[in-house]
Parts: C-alpha cells; structure tokens; sequence
C-alpha cells in the first residue's frame, strides 16, 4: 500500500507508524506482497524503522541509539489528517524539486513531499557537525565556544546536563543549507522526525554511554516565514512557522489519551489501540478467545500526554491601527506545558494546523468552518530577560537594507539634529531647546556597567521635567512622546497610585496562584514614562520614584514575593506651578512645590513660559493658522515622517554605542570646572557630579543621534548649552538673577539661606534687647520685628527664624506664646 | 426576482469552478446593479424588517456599525460531495455560505481553503427614532412587492414596542396586503424568531432570573434593541475599522444547523476530540449565538456612511451634489430659522443658542499629530434644574440623526461601564457607552452629579470622558494593555456651575425668560414647528458638516496682524489656546453660513461672540468670587 518501486516516476516511503498501526490491526500478512517489494538499498535502519508517534508501540530500541526510549511527539502530528489514499490511482505530483532529486540519483521521498529521508538526516547530520556561527550574540549561546560547531558542543551540554532537547536555530538551517530549510519549513511533520533520528544518532555515537529520559528531541525556532499573526493564511497550513504575541489565556492541563488499553473480561487478553484522529476504535472481538464486545477500556493503564491550550493574542506593535488584534489558539505538548503564563510576550515555533469542523452523524450538513491552531514546538518569551536585566536587543527590530540607507543618508546631513528636532511634534509652536532635550532623552546615553566595581548601573536615561503655565501644551508634548516611542507608558499624577506606577501581587481568580501584575514604570522599561500632573501625585506615589530615576529599579516586597525589577526608564514629567500661575518672582521649587530630592534627579528642567514679544506673537499666530488651513501633502514636505522618525530612534537605541573620545572628556572635565567656578565666586556651589552625569548622558546622546560611535566636541559643546538653557530658566535666582544650582539640588538659593539666616539672628538679638523676659507673645514679637527691619519681612520669615531658633534650643513655641529657655 | 437571482446564482457558479474570476464577476454584477438608481432602496433592510420575514438566503441590507472584528477563519471554499447512492462527485461552492452540502469529502483534493472574517455588527448605537422612523418609511415606500406587506411592518414594529409577546400571535393573523403573496417563512426559522428582539440589558435593571438562556448582544449603549449581526467579510479585509458605521448588503443566512451547536454535546466525544473542549461556553456563546437571535449576513458589498441621516443622499453622487448646491442657498435663511428656535429652547437666550448651533455642527475634519482639529465640545453651564436639561436633550435628539444622554450621577459614574473591555474568557469586545458612531451627540448632564464618592471605576470613567473631550480617543482595555481608538463625537456637558471635565468653550446661560412651568414652555416650543421645518434643520446641521472649508492667505495675514495686535493690549488674557477657539469659531461660523472660506468680516464675527462670551463668564466668575 505505502512503497512502489522504481518503475514509478517517484518513489515514496511513508513512516513507519501506519505500517505498525496495520501490524496491530493484524494485516501483516495480508500486506506481506507490498514489503517484499522494498527496494534493498532501504536498510533497516533508516526511514521503516523509524517512526512518529506509534513507534513507541513495541518499545523496540533503536539501532545505535541503545536503549533510550523514543518519546512520542504530540506536538507532530497526533491529529494527523493524513489521507489514506491508494496510490496506484493517484501518483504524487512531480514539481521541479523532486525532479531534481531525481537528478542526483535519490529515488525514495516520504509520500506527497520532495523529503528523502537519507538524503535529510545525512545534511542535517553535517549541519549540526559543522555549522559554526562565530559572529552569534544570543544569550543562549554564552559560553560557547564561537569558533567551535556550535550545534556538537550543544551536544556535549546535553550529555552532562541531561535535558534531551536540542534547539536549532532555523535561519543557521537556512544559511546552511537553504534546500533543506525549505523542506523543514514546508514538510516539518516529516523534516522533524528525521532530524530527531539524525541527532539521536549522532549522539549516541559521541556520548555512548549517556543516559537520557527519553530520545533527543530536535526543537527548530526562529522559522523566517511568517512573522505576524495577522499574515497567516491557508497557505501556511501544516508549515512550520514562527509567530509573536502575548499569551492571554492558559487552560488547565489536559490529559490526551494515546493509546488505550483494553483488557478482554473473559480470558484476560490485553491490547492496545492506538489513538487515530481523536479517536479509538473499539475492538469488537477478542483476538485470543474470539469473544465478541469482552474487551474494556482500563484508564490506568492506558498512555496519556499532557496538553495545554493557550490563547495568543497579537502584540499591539503588530497591528493596523483602529482594528483589534488577533488571537489564536496554541496546543502545548508534554513539557511544553505550562512554560508560559499569561502576559508573557513569546515567539511561537510551530505547526500551523486546521481541522475540519467535527461531522455530527446526526447532522447532514455541516458547518463548512475549520478549527485553526498551532502545535507548538517551541516557546521563547521575548520579555523574560526583561527581569533579568540581560536583554539588549530582544526587541531588535529588523530593519531592511534600504531602510538602513534612508537612515544613514539622514544622519549624514549636517544638520539632522535640527531636522530632527523640528520633526518631533510638529504642531506644537517653537520651544526648540525643549524639543532638543526630549529629542536626546527619546536616544538616551550609552548603558554601562559599574557593577564590577560595586557602583552597579549607571544611569542612561535622561529625565526631562516640564513646568509651566497650564495651557502651554505640556501635556501635548506628553502626548506625542508617548505615541512615538513603542513603550510608552502615559499617566497622569492625578490619577495614579504607588501601586499604578510600581507592581502589584495580585491573585489569579483561576489557578489561586499569585502573579506579580506590573505597573507603568516596569512596563515602561527601556521605554518612556510619561507623568502628566507630576505636581498632584501623592508624596507616597513620589517617592517611589527616588529609585527609579536614580538606582533603575524598582524593590517590591509585597506578600512575600520580595523582588526587584529593573525599571530602566526616562521620566518625562509635566507639572503646573502651585499658583495656576507661574510666579516669575520665586524660585522652581517655590513654584511647583516639588521636593528637590526629586527634582535633582531630573537631567533638565525647562520652563514653558509664554515669551510675550511680538515677533514670537506673529510666528505663532502664523503656525496656528497653518495648523489649521495646509492641506496634509504640504505638512508631510515640511516635517520628516512621523515613521521615519521611529526607525531612526529605534535604530540608534539598537545599533549606536558611542564612547567618549580623548578631547570630548578633556572637554567635559573642563565644562565641569567651569560650572563649578561660577559659583564659588560667591561662596555658592553650581554643580554637583550629578550635573556631570547629566552632561556625559546628554553628549552621549547627541552622538547617537549624528549616528556617530565616538562622543566629539561637539556633542559635548551642544551638551552644554543645552544643560546651560535649561538651568538658566529653572535654577536662575528670581532675586540675584544668578544660576544657582543649589535651588535644585538644596531646594533653596543660596542667598536665600542666607537671608534666613539673618533674620533669625535679628530676632535673637531683638529678643535678647528685651533683657529677661521668660515668654513674649507671638504677635507682639512679629509686630516689634517688622518694625525694626528695615526690610519687608513677611509671617512665613518670621515663622522661619523662629524655627530656627528653636532648633539652637534658644526658645520653645507653644501655640501663642514664645518663651526662652 | 431580486431576491431570487441570490440564492440561484451561486450555486451553478461553484460547479463552474473551472472558471476562477467568477468571483469578482459576481461581486461586480452586484455593485452594478446597486449602483443603478434607486436600486439600493428595493433590498429589504435588517434594521426595518423583522427578521422572520425575511427570505432566508436573500439579499438584504444592513445599517450598521462594526462593534468587534473576530479572528479570521478558513472556510471551505471549493469542496467535493458524494452523492451516497450514485457515487458520483460534485464540486461546490462554500462562498456567501455557512453551511455545506451532506456528504462532504474531506479527503478530496479538489478541496480549496479560503479565509474570510466575522464581523459583529450592530445597529448604530444611540440612532435618533426620527432617523429610524423615516429611513423605514422611505424603505416602505419603494417597496410595494415584498412578500412582506409595509403597512404592517409599521404595525409590527410599534407592537414590538409595547409587549414582545403579542407577537406570535400576529403572525397567525392573515396577512391582508393586496399583493396576493402570503409571507414565506421557512419553518425552522419561525420557532426561534419571537426570540429575535431582545433587548439590551440596561446597566441600572439587574439582569432577568432567567439569564442563563439570555444572550447578551453586547450593544453599546443600554436599553437598544435591534438586530445584530455577524458579517462574514470576504474582501478588503484591510479597508475595515472598527467602529465604521457601513451599510452592508450581503445574504441572509439563519440556517437552523447553526442554532444547535453546544446543546448536544457528547461529554465522551469531548475528552477525545480537543477541537471542541477549546472553547469556553461563554466563547462559543459570543461566537455562535443562534442564527435566529442573530443572523448571519455574507458580505458582498458595504458602503461606508458619512453620516446616517436618512433625509440626505448618502453617497457622494451627482445628485447629492446638486442637492448640496440647492440647499446652499437656503442655508442662512435656515440658520436664522434654527437659530431663534434654539433661542427660544434656550430661554432666550441668543448667544447661547448661537454657540449651540456651532456645536451641533463640530466635526474633527483632521489630525495633527496627536492634535484633533475642529472638535468643539461645549460646557452650557447655569443650566436650570428640574428636568430642563432632560427636556433639552429631547429637542437635541429631535435634531441629530444619532446620540446620546449620558445622566451623570454618581451611581451611573460608578456603576456603567464606558469604555470597551476586551472579555478574554469570551474572546470578545465587551462594549462600552463611548463605543459610538461618527458624530454622535454625546450629551453629558452633569446636573445629576450630587457630592459623594467617586470609587476607582467611577475616576477611571471621568478619566475617559476627559480623554475624549481632549483627545478624542477612546482608550479600550486590553486588560493586558490598552489601545487607542480615534474618535469622533460631539460631547455637550450642561452643568450648573463649571464643568469639571475639560471642554473647549464655557458658555453661562443667562435666560431672558423664566416661564413657570418649563415643561410646558418647551413642549409648546417643540409642538410649535412644522415636522417639515424641523427636517430642514436636520439636513441643514448634517449638511453644514460635510463641506469644505478653507483660508485665503490675504485673511491669514489679517488674523495673524489680529492676533498680534491682541496679544499687545493685554498679553495674559489672550492666549495660543484662545488662538485655536477662534479659529474653530471662525471656521463653523462660517460654515454655519455656507460659506467656504473665511471671510475677514466672518473672522470680526468670530471674535465678536467669541468676546461677549468672555464677558460673561468673566462676569459668571466675579458673581460666583474666584472659581479656582
């Protein structure tokens, strides 16, 4: 039934699971004819004797692999719609690759494919023996030996560590062997097998001597073909394809039977059946005592698998926009199962699979709908390195060649920084140095690692607060940065909690089983964070975010998962003055009424002021009317794609890791001396190391942004100038009209602590003047101040110097009265 | 002979597979034939006629938006019968289908699988009863050769109204219709059909005892009833959002054998055949409701809608252009008509009335970025208490072919759910009361507010609103993420004092009139205009919508000299903000107007009411000491 010889055009082998299942049904004999002619050059060793599934029926060890037994894999083909076709009337169809199959004197392919399994297990033998991958990152591959096979010295992990799966990389395959990819990727139900018996094989002749639970499995990932859940079509049915998503659903464990037992209730005969199509036929006679209908089903003794069905839904990156995602169905086989959990973000390698709707024999018509799902082969969770701060380029987007060159033609122009800038959102008039600042905070510095030397990470992300007038388009720029970057988070201060923000335990309905449910600033993780109303969070809320704009984590300990995440994420922050009004005659602080702990960890602060002159008044008013009469064509001339943009950022985020050069350190060294000097005049400090990390960050990147691997001068020129405006407008003393850095980093300038400290003194001598007084009315006291100064004091100094005072232990206040001690 | 050449000519088109552009033939006889004058008014409609007297396999047509877009399946698209008595194989179509032929070989070779996706549809929420009202009797009026007689249809639907279960009994009466045609409903699909209007289940009502058999329909709004449907999309699967209100013609199906599915099931088949246990009853629920609660509908064309108002021709043809320029000329004489009935409406109050008027005709015409333009939400505040504002929405509705009342108080804030949620265990888009169509009238009483607590929904729910207003996005839950959806709506708040979510304009009522009894008042209003009047304002608000606008440089250069000069007498009070409102104004003003450009004297116009508006809230806020 399965084998012609070679008077056929093509010669077809079929595995050797229907030629068992017909020796169970006791057809031996009756197709004896049709193995007798098998061509001799078939050994036993090859394709009959090994099988899928149902070989595991005698248990019969294998030639070469000793006795490890083979385990069956579910994940091929344990629903099989394999038709039973009689071949005689039905040649295969020769396409042009079995032709030249043929050519190279080959004869013998599986039935319906162009796969010869001698030819297969032979290429992919001298793949896993030769293939070498010197320019491989992947984090799996650590320690590896680059310039060794890759695929052997996996081999030897096997044997040590005992785990029988071996993982292969489909595009190695490809830029192997792009014939035998092809075959994987088109005939994986018959590829797979072959590759299996391959490397147990090969395994068992390296390692003889090695005990395994079962066989070697060969799992292939990575497959290029598809991609995107929303590109799968009919054509990819039974291909093995390689898709993205998030798991938004797993079901309990399902025991699927494979094989039943049945024991005859007469004489005690046993047998087993074989699970065909989600079905088991029944024997109807007992094979020994001929009784009819004695057999029973025994549970205990029967074979199950374990099955689990998972929901995948595609991610939103994926998506046309104003459509709603996709999801579909993912069966999980033996230890597959349960290795994701919901949320988890994972490629999915598997066999795409429809299955007729079942036929109701009730019914006479059926629906005429398949049941899609994909048979798993292999997971990989593209955000599990996420904790563990590992990933650099799991979310690595591909880009093409042509892409690439649009990209390093824009960063060639000499002036692409500004280009840039004025692309980033276009409808919002002017603030050029804001746009520059989120322009560098959207390509953050260069990561680097300290934790050697106990410093641990260095912050690369820039933090950018916004304060100004409501209504000066902060929250829009909010807006549009949360649209640009791909992990954006937006919320408002107004409406979020610690809990929002961080992570909270929560306990899944389903299973009881508590999950760590993450907040924007973890899933914001080499994204943005984007907090409109910074100025209405809670103090509590606040200060949740001391670790994160400093430190990059985030410790939980919270129903005793005790756990910290990495939260490696720029803060852009928008916050209105407390006087709905910006006072111009107070400081920052003063203003918005932040804790300056906080505000030292912002790289820049920039006010958003309106500038009221006329010539601004004009240009706005004219951008305002465009805004509102140029057609979109016209728009599109002016600015750079809001795409292109993207790509730009997400390429250099990906690709870009500049360091600093000789001169630009010397020039950084000398940026901060000066800063430093510019104060001390005074007696006031203008900069701290953090004003220093600030700057390196920011010329970093700039370096990015010029696509350029060294930090020059200029980026440091530009560094400056940039922190210089930003100072300049949030650390300036309304008073002095100095920049003092102290307003930021003290929460007070300099001359005002000095003022303070004045008027406490001029309070003490006043109050010593008095002679012996043990305790003075508060009123009277503020009234005899005012009236000595000669300068305005107002209730809050006063109340300041009294506090002061107080803490020298020179006086005590108690509601009304003031006495000294 | 129109519904008949369906059902007919798909058939003999699948044994003719040889020939594979079939396909787009057919699709192009339809739209031929659609597009051919008055041709789309004789397909009978799923929003009019009751479903039970429809053909099933038929070509009807739906108004409808699309509420959630299922996952994409594989159907057989060519597949092979055997006949069991003579063995002989016949190749057939699964097109337009839902349902195969008996004997079906699944081993055959000649079997093609094709795609195509579900959408649920449901009727536009929030439509206005004089929208459905006239779109029905217009769809009456052309056609008199149904099997189903108008005059009755009408009755059918008024009953339906009052009580459900009159229903069965009317369809034992004869029918009487003079056309000689007895209704033709096949057997299996009467039983069910008394089923077919259920109704929403509004939020405030808990649910029946008997829930279990109910099906939620998942409309966006609560108290709606209607059909809905589940649209099998073949083509242009691209070309559809979410949310897109279309006007679908396709082919009825309500095939009995898809009522039966999860009633008999086999718990021995479903240990061993994994296809089935995968999903939920709840999912299949969803997924597969009856066919007769709701109808399945193949898609062979769809028209997406500019606007639902049944009193304008809905397609960009030549007689709506001819249409646009005849009314043109009537259109300020209109305006001043509407404008002094809103007046009156408005206890006589013109400036209000006028602002009224460019709200009711806002429309977000593009983007920038993430900016909308033209969006112009209204806070009408001082708005007097006791029903008013009820009264107000009544005549607001009697104007727009869609909308809404949102009554905020503090049980609906916490308690309704606005914003869709994606349900995983159901595998649908539960939906939510901001799911609406294009343009609807969102009208927002914030005068049922009282003080109390706002619990984590509730904030979540003013969070939404004042999204919207801003943005004019919707973000739906994802549960594991959130996703933007643009939108569109015109969101009036009517508050006592200060609307506390954001808008783009603040008008203080000031009534010139205090009758005593205001019911009374409006309801004479109302009875006051002629119906004939009354539709003139309505062609006029959708009408004033849909036209172009633009801005000569020469008027550019003035208002930005205007701006300028502004900003120089007082700086702080004239803003970048107010900017952007004066140029909405100014571009409805004259919009309202029918005039396509702005005009220096429509810009002076602007900022003329544009100024005595701020004089009044200034007024409003001395009055009332400094609001914060």
């Amino acid at each position: 039934m399965i084998l012609i010889d070679d008077s056929s055009a093509v010669n077809t082998i079929v595995p050797s699971n229907l030629i068992t299942k017909l020796k169970i049904l006791g057809l031996n004999t009756s197709l004896f004819n049709v193995f007798s002619v098998l061509p001799s050059e078939v050994d036993m060793s090859s394709p009959l004797m090994y099988g899928t599934p149902s070989s595991r029926v005698e248990g019969t060890p294998r030639s070469g692999v000793g006795g490890t037994p083979a385990r069956q894999r579910p994940d091929l083909g344990s629903i099989r719609k394999a038709p039973q076709v009689d071949l005689h009337s039905e040649p295969p169809s020769a396409d042009g690759a079995v032709a030249s199959e043929q050519a190279l004197g080959q004869k013998l392919v599986i039935w319906g494919t162009d796969v010869n399994v001698g030819t297969c297990k032979e290429k992919f033998q001298r793949f896993l023996q030769r293939f070498i991958d010197p320019t491989s990152n992947e984090d799996e591959n650590a320690g590896l030996d680059l310039n060794e096979p890759l695929y052997m010295q996996k081999l030897e992990e096997i044997s040590v560590v005992g785990e029988p799966v071996l993982n292969v990389n489909c595009s190695h395959v490809q830029s192997f062997d792009a014939d035998l990819y092809r075959q994987l990727i088109s005939y994986p139900q018959e590829v797979i097998p072959t590759f299996d018996m391959a490397v147990n094989e090969l395994f068992f002749e390296r390692f003889p001597d090695s005990i395994l639970e079962h066989q070697i499995q060969v799992r292939p990932y990575n497959a290029l073909k598809t991609r995107n859940m929303r590109s799968l079509n009919p054509e990819d049915i039974d291909q093995m394809i390689t898709i993205s998503g998030m798991v938004i659903r797993t079901s309990q464990l399902i025991p699927e039977m494979q094989e039943a037992f049945f024991q005859c209730q007469v004489c005690a005969f046993s047998t087993c059946v074989e699970v065909d199509r989600g079905r088991i036929a029944e024997p109807a006679v007992c094979r020994n005592c001929n009784t009819t209908h004695s057999l029973a089903l025994i549970h205990n003794r029967s074979a199950f698998s374990d099955k689990q069905m998972i929901k995948v839904q595609e991610s939103p990156d994926d998506m046309p926009a104003g459509q709603t995602p996709h999801t579909t169905i993912v069966y999980a086989h033996n230890d597959l199962v349960d290795k994701v959990q919901p949320g988890d973000r994972i490629n999915i390698t598997g066999i795409y699979r429809a299955v007729p709707m079942r036929e109701n024999p009730r019914q006479s018509n059926v629906k005429s709908v398949y049941k899609t799902h994909i048979d798993v082969i292999h997971f990989r969770k593209t955000d599990e390195k996420r904790l563990h701060g590992l990933d650099e380029d799991s979310d690595q987007k591909l880009f093409t060649e042509e892409r690439v060159q649009i990209l390093k033609e824009l960063a060639s122009k000499p002036d692409v920084y500004d280009r840039l800038s004025s692309a980033l959102a276009p409808s919002i008039y002017e603030h050029e140095d804001i746009k520059k600042g989120i322009l560098l905070q959207l390509f953050g510095g260069t990561r680097k690692d300290f934790s050697q030397t106990g410093r641990g990470n260095f912050r690369a992300e820039v933090n950018i607060l916004l304060c100004g007038d409501p209504g000066t388009s902060k929250s829009q720029l909010l807006q549009y940065v949360f649209n640009l970057v791909p992990r954006g988070q937006y919320t408002s201060g107004k409406g979020s909690s610690a809990v929002g923000l961080t992570a909270y335990v929560m306990k899944d309905p389903e299973t009881k089983q508590l999950v760590l449910q993450t907040g924007a600033l973890v899933l914001s993780d080499n994204g943005i964070c984007c907090i409109d109303e910074f100025d209405k969070m809670s103090d509590s809320t606040r200060s949740v975010l001391h670790e994160v704009m400093e430190q990059q984590t985030l410790s939980i300990a919270k129903a005793g998962i005790i756990c910290q995440l990495n939260a490696r994420t720029s803060v852009l922050a928008a916050a209105n003055p407390v006087e709905s009004q910006w006072n111009p005659k107070k400081t920052t602080i003063e203003n918005i009424q932040l804790p300056h702990t906080l505000l030292s960890r912002f790289d820049l602060i920039f006010l958003m002021l309106d500038p009221q002159d006329e010539a601004y008044d004009r240009r706005l008013a004219h951008h305002l009317v465009a805004l509102y009469y140029q057609s979109e064509e016209q728009i599109e001339e002016e600015f750079l794609d809001m795409a292109v943009l993207k790509d730009y950022i997400a390429y250099a985020r990906t690709y870009i890791n500049p360091r600093l050069n000789e001169e630009a350190s010397q020039a950084l060294i000398e940026a901060y001396v000066d800063m430093r000097k510019i104060g001390s005049g005074r007696g006031m400090v203008s900069a701290y190391p953090r004003q220093l990390e600030s700057l390196i960050r920011l010329a970093e990147a700039h370096a990015k942004v010029r696509f350029s691997d060294k930090v020059e001068t200029i980026d440091v020129e530009e560094a400056k100038r940039l922190h210089r405006e930003a100072l300049k407008q949030s650390a300036t003393d309304p008073r002095t009209g100095f920049v003092d850095i102290s307003i930021i980093t003290t929460g007070m300038s300099a001359t005002a602590r000095k003022r303070k400290e004045e008027v406490a003194q001029a309070l003490k001598k006043m109050i010593q003047s008095k002679g012996k007084t043990p305790a003075m009315k508060y009123q009277q006291l503020f009234d005899d101040l005012r009236g000595q100064s000669e300068a305005a004091i107002t209730k809050d100094m006063f109340e300041e110097a009294l506090r002061a005072l107080a803490d020298e232990d020179y006086l005590t206040v108690t509601g009304k009265t003031v006495r000294l001690l | 002979m129109r519904m008949w050449f369906v059902c007919r000519f798909c058939c003999p088109a699948a044994q003719s597979n040889s020939n594979p552009e079939w396909e787009a033939k057919v699709l192009e006889y339809f739209k031929g034939q659609l597009r051919e004058k008055e041709s789309h008014s004789w397909v009978p409609s799923l929003n009019d006629v009751p479903l039970h007297y429809l053909k099933p396999n038929s070509l009807v047509k739906f108004r409808c938006l699309v509420q959630d877009m299922f996952d994409p399946e594989f159907y057989m698209g060519v597949y092979e019968t055997v006949d069991p008595s003579t063995k002989a194989n016949v190749l057939r179509c699964g097109k337009y289908k839902d349902v195969t032929e008996c004997g079906v070989d699944l081993n055959s070779r000649n079997t093609v699988t094709a795609e195509r996706q579900t959408f649920y549809c449901v009727p536009i929420p929030g439509e206005s009863p004089w929208a459905k009202e006239i779109s029905f009797l217009s769809a009456a009026r052309v056609v008199p050769s149904t099997s189903y007689v108008p005059s009755r249809q009408k009755r059918s639907y008024e009953e339906d109204d009052d009580d459900m279960d009159t229903q069965p009994q009317k369809q034992r009466e004869p029918h009487t219709g003079g056309m000689g045609e007895t209704p033709q409903i096949q057997p299996h699909g009467n039983g069910d059909s008394k089923r077919q209007e259920t109704e929403a289940p509004s939020s405030q009502t808990t649910a029946p005892s008997d829930c279990s058999s109910h099906l939620d329909l998942n409309f966006p709004l609560p108290g709606e009833r209607g059909p809905a449907c589940l649209v099998k999309v073949y083509e242009g699967l691209d070309s559809f959002k979410l949310n897109d209100t279309l006007e679908i013609y396709g082919i009825l199906s309500v095939n009995p054998v898809l009522t039966v599915l999860g009633e008999e099931k086999d718990p021995s088949l479903l240990l061993l055949n994994p296809t089935e246990s995968m999903e939920t009853p709840e999912e299949q629920r969803a997924h597969d409701p009856p066919a007769s609660l709701v109808p399945r509908l193949h898609m062979l064309y769809a028209r997406p809608l500019q606007h639902n108002n049944p009193l304008l021709p809905s397609a960009p043809t030549e007689d709506q252009s001819a249409f646009v320029s005849s009314f043109l000329v009537e259109m300020a004489s209109v305006r001043a008509e509407l404008l002094a009935y809103l007046t009156h409406v408005l206890l006589g109050d013109g400036l209000a009335a006028e602002y009224l008027l460019l709200h009711l005709i806002s429309n977000v015409y593009t983007r920038r970025d993430v900016l909308p333009l033209g969006k112009f939400t209204l806070n009408l505040s001082g708005c007097p208490l006791n029903s008013y504002t009820e009264r107000l929405y009544q005549i607001v509705q009697q104007l727009v072919p869609c909308s809404y009342r949102l009554s905020m108080s503090l049980h609906t804030m916490n308690s309704m759910r606005l914003v869709p949620k994606k349900d995983y265990v159901a595998n649908r888009l539960v939906s939510g009361a901001l799911q609406l169509a294009r343009n609807t009238s969102l009208f927002l009483d914030e005068t049922q507010l009282e003080q109390g607590q706002l619990d984590s929904s509730g904030v979540r729910n003013i969070t939404a609103l004042g999204n919207l207003i801003s943005w004019q996005k919707v973000d739906y839950d994802f549960s594991y993420h959130q996703m933007e959806f643009p939108c569109n709506i015109n969101v009036l708040v009517t508050s006592e004092g200060r609307s506390l979510l954001p808008s783009d304009c603040q008008v203080p009522l000031q009534p010139q009139v205090t009758p005593p009894n205001m019911e009374e008042y409006l309801t004479t209003i109302h009875m006051a205009q002629f119906t004939s009047q009354i539709n003139k304002f309505r062609v006029y608000l959708s009408l004033a919508r849909t036209l172009d606008y633009s801005i000569s440089d020469e008027v550019t250069k003035a208002v930005e000299d205007d701006f300028v000069d502004m900003r120089k007498d007082d700086p702080q009070s004239v803003t970048a903000e107010d900017l952007h409102r004066m140029l909405v104004v100014a571009r409805l003003l004259s919009l309202s107007l029918g005039q396509t450009t702005l005009s220096r004297d429509g810009w002076m116009r602007a900022k003329h009411i544009d100024m005595l508006r701020r004089s009044r809230t200034e007024q409003q806020k001395s009055l009332n000491g400094n609001e914060p």
